[in-house]
């Protein structure tokens, strides 16, 4: 029988220092309970992202706007939740950065890389908050 | 205070600069941003600049490290130059792949088919 899943809840300043500490706590939970290879490189990728995301795009680097994560790590699931206090951003108004014409722009990847990387990704609250899902063991979707 | 260090090492062969990043995570920001400076300076002082980027350190980039070499690959275009990437791990491989940059990018299995691809 697995261990019961462990909540781990964060609030930080919008700040990279910061951000490094919830990502070594959340991935040192995540080896404990021997997530595959592939998952681990997985979660490590998209909740870098997410957190860059909330940080830079979302709070704009405000020192006074908070990003909130709460991950629930299960063995064979992790979930995981980033909310900043930004404007906002219509998920659907972001270009394809696989397209052509957009391969040469230097930005953009960070939500694709999440989406593929991910087994579940949702998007909430006008953009400010994703919720992420990542099962131990799952095959990643290439395209 | 020790001297940090460095984040790529820079060897030459013909007139083809070598960069091998030392670190295994090209991450946040202030890394990326010292690599990309480095990168530019090699590609600005060479003329037309001959770049290959040796990844077989590497086990984790960000979008932020793709940005990067994506600002490097524009600036060497410009000055008529060529990037070459080798030695890629298969898992960071498959980001490029994912990314679709490996049709941007001219990426090859092994440091030495990388050179052996550089036109004169």
């Amino acid at each position: 029988m697995g261990t019961a899943p462990r909540v781990l809840k964060f609030e930080i300043r919008s700040d990279e220092a910061a951000a490094r500490k919830v990502h070594r706590a959340i991935l040192a939970e995540v080896k404990r309970r021997r997530f595959d290879a592939d998952a681990l490189f997985a979660i490590r990728l998209s909740l870098g992202e997410a957190l860059t995301n909330a940080i830079k795009h979302g709070n704009q680097r405000a020192p006074h706007k908070l990003v909130r994560v709460e991950a629930k790590i299960a063995d064979d699931q992790i979930e995981i939740i980033v909310e900043d206090e930004g404007c906002g951003f219509d998920r659907a108004a972001i270009p394809n950065p696989t397209l052509d014409e957009n391969l040469i722009k230097p930005s953009g990847r960070g939500i694709h890389l999440i989406e593929t990387y991910m087994d579940e990704v949702h998007w909430s609250h006008g953009g400010r908050c994703l919720k992420m899902i990542r099962r131990n063991g799952s095959r990643r979707k290439l395209e | 205070m020790a001297e940090a260090i460095p984040s790529v090492s820079v060897t030459s062969q013909r007139d083809i600069r070598i960069v091998e990043f030392t670190n295994n995570r090209i991450l946040d920001e202030a890394n990326i941003s010292e690599i990309g400076q480095t990168l530019t300076a090699l590609a600005e002082e060479n003329d037309p600049p001959r770049l290959l980027l040796d990844f077989s350190n590497v086990d984790h980039l960000s979008s932020a490290a793709l940005g990067m070499l994506i600002n490097l690959n524009n600036l060497i275009k410009q000055k008529n130059g060529q990037l070459r990437l080798a030695h890629i791990k298969p898992q960071i491989f498959e980001v490029f792949v994912i990314t679709k940059l490996n049709k941007l990018f001219r990426i090859w299995p092994t440091r030495k088919e990388a050179l052996d691809s550089f036109e004169q």
